[in-house]
């Protein structure tokens, strides 16, 4: 895994300094090697991370006529696959590395290519021939690619603080991309948290030549209205099973070992299960909590015993969640809502510690096979929509939370059938099955702005609506469990799961996640599926239970599901509370960024630290979480500057290949 | 008792800023002042506040989703007790 960053500059020579600046900062992502090319309009730059081809697959890296480069970070997993069908069209090779065979692959096929790729990346290749830049990124957006366009001058690279690195870029937060994230979570796809700095799109090409920037899509998950292919369980369930089998296979491609995370839940467990008998002496990986509520540690270790694997954990209480969280908001570069990244940036220094480098784990499972309790709200207040006025159906609601005090005090009263109702009135609305999550805050956070701030809530509409309109034109004739994982796999998990908690807390110690849940293959044969099969009344992956049959421990089959989550907002206030925070929120400097209210603020700080019975609300904690690292990003990244752990550092001068020194 | 129960609602969540447009008889529900742990917050204020034990089946929104309906409410039970 690595970082990129490059320079086109049409007006003048990119500067060294700057692109070796840029690179620096991205460090993390890849201590092992730093690779350098300019010439002409062009600068790119690459720190890498050594996983496949140790010896000859350091980037950038240029076929041997010197027209293409390639600056690029990820793994493509079926690259023997694909070097095959491009040897057989007359390609040659010279390292054995994925990256030679992505260059070849786009060389041959421009964009087109992508689409046979199956893997993990953002791609950047310079045709130096007619001097255009394209930009690729994965499919559900697992690696990170950012850019900033000004006159003349194009800058991208895999993290905004090493667009930041580059002096004409400015450094200055977007608040509407701020806002965003206490709407949807993340900000809305192709924006970020930085004013002018955008983001190529999960499943998007971007093409750059002197005519200007196009961007298009090139891949979607592929829901259809009408009638789905797979409509039997048994046929279902060995589809799954057989497309999991392979796509884990693959991962499992690399010259170093590959370990597992292991939470204890079924998603994560069914892959160090399919693993364990190519893997022996795996090593497995998990959290534990030192508050029991959201510890999983019993299901860890009956997980551990069955996979007879060597493994390590990390164990976390809020004291060490409040010390790392300032470290998770420089990496995930957003704010974020809840603190559950920042236990996934420690387990990833574990890893480190222990001497790997990849690692498999379970994301995707819940948004490509149905998992979430988002998909059975939905789908109730659907069947409710039906005949608004029913009693009894809203009352199936209160099933899905018997961890939130109200809804179980209240399953049976009309209190739900008030604050529900509210989601009920237009099934045809595109995000019906997310309005409840989305308007979560809706209520109160104008209370929290800064009057600027507070005058751009006008545009949620139109962020809703410029979404939600550029959805597929047969989106509505769509079953709506297909239409609401289109959203969710589209807005969280693209923007906080893979990202805030994904990449990003792997990558602030090199670490490189690998999700056989996203693999195409499998995405395909989900799609594919009866959504009856997926989300049979309300049971949540029932296909994927139904493969892992056998295959895991009943006891962890039958477990009740438990969402990952931390200890949060409690984590910084009240006794122990790190300075920071008290700092962040004072008055004066909450004035002085300019996003939120003073006094507003101080009674939220006020509330969390009287907080009574240890009960925070869902909103609240949003609030304070999504606050204090909104001042967190104007302070590190806006006040202060991103600085690169190391100012100068060997770099390596890429040549065509064929033509190094031996 | 109505004074009371509204600034504790302020307090709450409102951010502790009272606003004219919010009316004692303004549903809390449907103005998504209240979130789902906010109706236990306010049942926890009220039997603190005022003494009185709220039961499961009295969690209505007749009795709970406005200023003046948790004050006639409180009423109610604190005549009743």
């Amino acid at each position: 895994m690595c970082g990129i960053a490059g320079i086109v500059d049409r007006r003048r020579a990119p500067d060294i300094e700057t692109i070796k600046r840029m690179t620096l900062t991205l460090e993390h992502r890849g201590p092992d090697a730093f690779g350098l090319h300019v010439a002409g309009p062009l600068a790119l730059g690459h720190s890498r991370l050594s996983i496949i081809d140790l010896n000859t697959g350091d980037q950038p890296m240029a076929d041997p006529s010197g027209r293409w480069w390639i600056c690029y970070n990820g793994e493509l997993f079926n690259y023997v696959e694909l070097r095959e069908e491009l040897s057989a069209r007359g390609h040659r090779f010279h390292t054995t590395s994925d990256t030679e065979v992505v260059l070849h692959q786009l060389a041959e096929h421009g964009p087109g290519g992508l689409a046979a790729m199956n893997g993990q990346w953002a791609i950047a290749l310079w045709d130096a021939r007619e001097e255009s830049l394209l930009l690729a990124r994965d499919r559900f957006g697992i690696r990170p690619l950012h850019y900033w366009r000004g006159d003349g001058v194009f800058v991208f690279a895999s993290e905004v603080k090493a667009l930041l690195a580059h002096p004409a870029v400015p450094r200055e937060p977007d608040p509407e991309g701020l806002l965003q994230v206490f709407r949807y979570w993340a900000p809305l796809p192709g924006r970020t948290a930085f004013r002018d700095v955008r983001e190529v799109k999960a499943g998007h090409w971007l093409h750059l030549d002197a005519a200007g920037l196009r961007e298009e899509r090139w891949w979607r998950m592929p829901f259809c209205a009408g009638s789905h292919a797979v409509r039997d369980a048994g046929e279902a369930t060995e589809l799954l099973r057989e497309r999991l089998r392979v796509a884990t296979r693959l991962r499992l491609r690399a010259d170093v070992p590959v370990g597992a995370y292991v939470s204890g839940g079924i998603d994560s467990s069914l892959l160090a299960s399919l693993i364990k008998d190519e893997n022996p002496g795996m090593k497995t990986f998990s959290i534990r909590f030192t508050d029991r509520v959201f510890d999983e540690s019993s299901y860890q270790e009956l997980m551990v015993r069955h996979l007879g694997s060597e493994h390590h954990f990390v164990e976390v209480g809020g004291a060490e969640i409040a010390a790392a969280f300032p470290r998770l908001v420089r990496h995930a570069e957003k704010p974020v809502l809840r603190t559950a990244p920042t236990p996934l940036m420690l387990l990833a220094e574990k890893v480190r510690q222990v001497g790997l480098k990849v690692v498999l784990t379970g994301e995707g499972a819940d948004e490509v096979l149905a998992g979430y309790d988002l998909f059975k709200d939905a789908k109730i207040r659907h069947w409710w929509a039906r005949r608004p006025e029913s009693r009894l159906r809203p009352l199936l609601l209160g099933r899905l939370y018997p961890t939130s005090p109200m809804l179980a005090k209240a399953g049976r009263s009309e209190v739900l059938r008030q604050y529900y109702g509210q989601w009920i009135a237009d099934p045809g609305d595109r995000g019906f099955s997310h309005r409840p999550r989305w308007e979560t805050t809706a209520g109160v956070l104008d209370r929290y702005l800064s009057p600027a701030l507070r005058a751009l809530l006008a545009r949620v509409p139109e962020w809703d609506a410029g979404y939600l309109d550029a959805l597929p034109a047969d989106f509505d004739g769509w079953d709506p469990l297909d239409r609401a994982q289109l959203l969710e796999a589209e807005t969280l998990l693209g923007g906080y799961l893979l990202s805030s908690q994904g990449d990003r807390p792997a990558m602030a110690h090199s670490v490189e996640g690998r999700f056989p849940y996203l693999d195409p293959d499998v995405v395909a044969a989900s799609c594919a599926m009866d959504p009856r099969l997926r989300l049979p009344v309300l049971h949540e992956k029932a296909v994927l239970k139904s493969a892992a049959r056998g295959v895991l421990p009943d006891a962890i089959l039958d477990r009740p599901k438990q969402p990952y989550m931390a200890p949060d907002a409690p984590s910084f206030f009240g006794e122990g509370a790190p300075e920071w925070v008290g700092e962040l929120l004072a008055r004066d400097r909450v004035a002085r960024y300019g996003l939120f209210d003073p006094d507003a603020v101080d009674a939220l700080r006020r509330k969390m630290e009287r907080r009574r019975r240890n009960l925070i609300g869902f909103r609240d904690n949003m609030l304070a979480v999504g606050i204090l690292s909104c001042q967190l990003l104007l302070r590190d990244f806006v006040e202060g500057r991103p600085e690169p752990a190391r100012a100068v550092a060997a770099f390596r001068e890429a040549l065509p290949l064929g033509s190094q020194p031996v | 008792m109505e004074a009371k129960i509204r600034q504790f609602i302020v307090d709450t969540f409102l951010a502790g800023k009272d606003d004219p447009d919010f009316g004692n008889d303004d549903s809390l529900l449907d103005t998504r002042i209240l979130d789902s742990t906010g109706m236990v917050e306010l049942v926890e204020f009220v039997e603190d506040e005022f003494g009185v034990t709220v039961d499961d089946s009295e969690l209505t929104p007749e009795n709970l989703d406005s200023v003046m309906r948790v004050a006639a409410f409180v009423g109610r039970k604190v005549n009743a007790g």
